[in-house]
């Protein structure tokens, strides 16, 4: 018996104890932020939720309406388009940069290395900045520079989804395998190589997909900036919001869920074609 | 008198966990040379591969390696330094997803222009090249297949053709045939030793396999407990020498074909 009591996992008490650990910090979260299932449920409620949602049928779909919903909805794309591929432009060198699988002074370590942990330092704290700060603010305030329509938008986009993506970019190739790109580095080869020929095979598909994602997420986040003038479908939202006209808002919310569905099928073909 | 390829002074090697992984080396080769490094598992090998290569960096004593001490020039001076290097490793490091042309040509990514390494990512700048060095071992027909697609010695091999399309100046290999049958294992090593004598280049080979080692290599060292044990020519390794430095392994020497997984 004595024996057989030694054979316990080693690891039971600290898994328990971090299971008791995040409980004991969300639920004092969950009373913060006066999370209530039930009220959802209570007569009252429900009646408020229903006549806000009554608002909203039918959907507005006169063709005069249609044409400026069409013309609004490209503008929000190429917003969310251009802002991604700004923010691509940024996230890349960032992202290489950071990735500590691909420092060519880590290896022995040469003597360069600790000014290029110190490189390294300085910026992941520049892509906080970049993406710790709401792209609303970013666009509130470019807004105030460039004036009202599209521009402070795509910038306020590239500005924090450059930060986003470089992070994520990054995660993603350190969690590749890391020794083609070592092993490319070793015969002579510079970062760019090394990325190129050691980590992009096996990593592209799930950089297509994460960026493709985030351009999903831009499309969202420049409707969010329509509010404060930034053009696109959130411009029209807002006033469709202000003039009470919940069929024009259903009309808009249906285009916005084909654009997310949009995003998923190509996002879909290009992993498609990666594999 | 002939150029120095390696040396090493009073080198020691310790890991970063603390372990000593090679205790004061003194050992130096020349151009041409081709040396077979043998010993037990963790008896140092890769890692003593992995110094000359430019990998690790030793913790006491100096390496010099083309006739220049790696760790104190520049870094643009390393990395062209490094471009001269060829290292076969034991697990061909190349991502599963790309065509064998494509990883052989990246043998020279230390040499191109980044504009080139970008244009063969379009169209290949060199289909000739691969061809040759895959032909060489016997692999001329997986050319544009995917590495997914090799079994493990036909990888191992496309790791040594990319060594091959490097034409390095100074050839390492760690344990580059234990993936591979006795025939091909010949092959390959052959082919190794054969490219660095044209190019008058030297060649450390570490293997597992003792019988090859005495086959093919005029000089052998055997590495104990991160010791040099003993460093001699192929001829003077006799058989009680070799159950001294396998004693760890009672004595049972390792031979091609039997055990294939060590480092």
């Amino acid at each position: 018996m004595s024996r057989v009591r030694h054979l316990r996992d080693p690891d039971a008490l600290r898994r328990f104890s971090v299971a008791v650990i995040a409980l004991a910090i969300l639920w004092p979260m969950m009373q913060l932020a006066q999370f209530d299932v039930f009220a959802l449920f209570e007569v009252n409620n429900l009646k408020v939720f229903t006549n806000f949602l009554i608002q909203f049928f039918p959907p507005n779909l006169q063709t005069s309406f249609l044409a400026l919903v069409l013309k609004a909805t490209f503008e929000t794309l190429a917003m969310a388009t251009a802002g991604i591929a700004l923010a691509m432009l940024m996230a890349i060198p960032l992202g290489l940069i950071i990735t500590y699988s691909l420092s060519i002074s880590r290896l022995g370590p040469a003597s360069g290395h600790q000014i290029a942990r110190l490189g390294r330092y300085l910026a992941r704290m520049f892509m906080l900045l970049l993406r710790g700060i709401p792209e609303i603010v970013w666009a509130l305030l470019l807004v105030r520079v460039f004036g009202l329509g599209p521009i402070a938008g795509v910038l306020a986009i590239a500005i924090t989804y450059g930060g986003m993506l470089a992070k994520v970019y990054s995660e993603i190739l350190e969690t590749e395998n890391t020794l083609p790109a070592r092993a490319l580095l070793m015969l002579g080869s510079g970062r760019i190589n090394a990325f190129l020929y050691g980590l992009l095979p096996g990593a592209s598909q799930e950089l297509a997909s994460y960026t493709i994602y985030r351009w999903e997420c831009a499309v969202r986040a420049s409707v969010v900036m329509g509010f404060v003038g930034a053009g696109g479908l959130g411009q029209l939202m807002d006033q469709s919001m202000k003039m009470l006209n919940g069929g024009e808002v259903s009309t808009i919310l249906i285009v916005f869920l084909l654009l997310v569905l949009l995003a998923d099928y190509i996002s879909l073909i290009i992993r498609r074609q990666l594999s | 008198m002939k150029k120095i390829a390696f040396s090493f002074e009073h080198l020691s090697f310790s890991h970063s966990n603390g372990k000593e992984a090679l205790k004061n080396l003194n050992i130096s080769a020349s151009a041409g040379e081709s040396i077979a490094i043998i010993g037990s598992s963790g008896s140092g090998k890769t890692s003593l591969l992995n110094i000359i290569a430019t990998s690790l960096r030793p913790s006491v004593g100096t390496v010099t390696v083309l006739n220049v001490d790696p760790w104190r020039i520049s870094k643009g001076r390393l990395q062209r330094l490094r471009s001269l290097i060829g290292l076969v490793h034991q697990a061909a490091p190349i991502p599963p997803r790309q065509r064998v042309i494509t990883a052989v040509l990246a043998g020279r990514l230390g040499q191109w222009p980044l504009w080139k390494s970008l244009l063969s990512l379009i169209y290949p700048v060199d289909i000739a090249g691969p061809h040759l060095c895959l032909q060489k071992l016997d692999l001329a027909d997986r050319l544009f297949d995917r590495c997914d697609r090799l079994s493990g010695g036909q990888l191992q091999r496309v790791g040594v053709a990319r060594v091959l399309y490097q034409a390095p100046q100074l050839f390492l290999a760690d344990e580059p045939v234990s993936a591979m049958d006795p025939v091909l294992s010949d092959l390959t090593i052959q082919c190794l030793l054969e490219d660095a004598r044209i190019r008058d280049a030297c060649f450390v080979a570490s293997l597992h396999a003792v019988d090859i080692a005495l086959r093919w290599f005029p000089r052998i060292i055997g590495l104990r407990d991160g010791e040099v044990f003993f460093d001699l020519p192929a001829a003077e390794v006799s058989e009680s020498l070799l159950q001294q430095l396998y004693a760890s392994e009672r004595g049972v020497l390792p031979k091609q074909g039997s055990a294939n997984t060590s480092s």
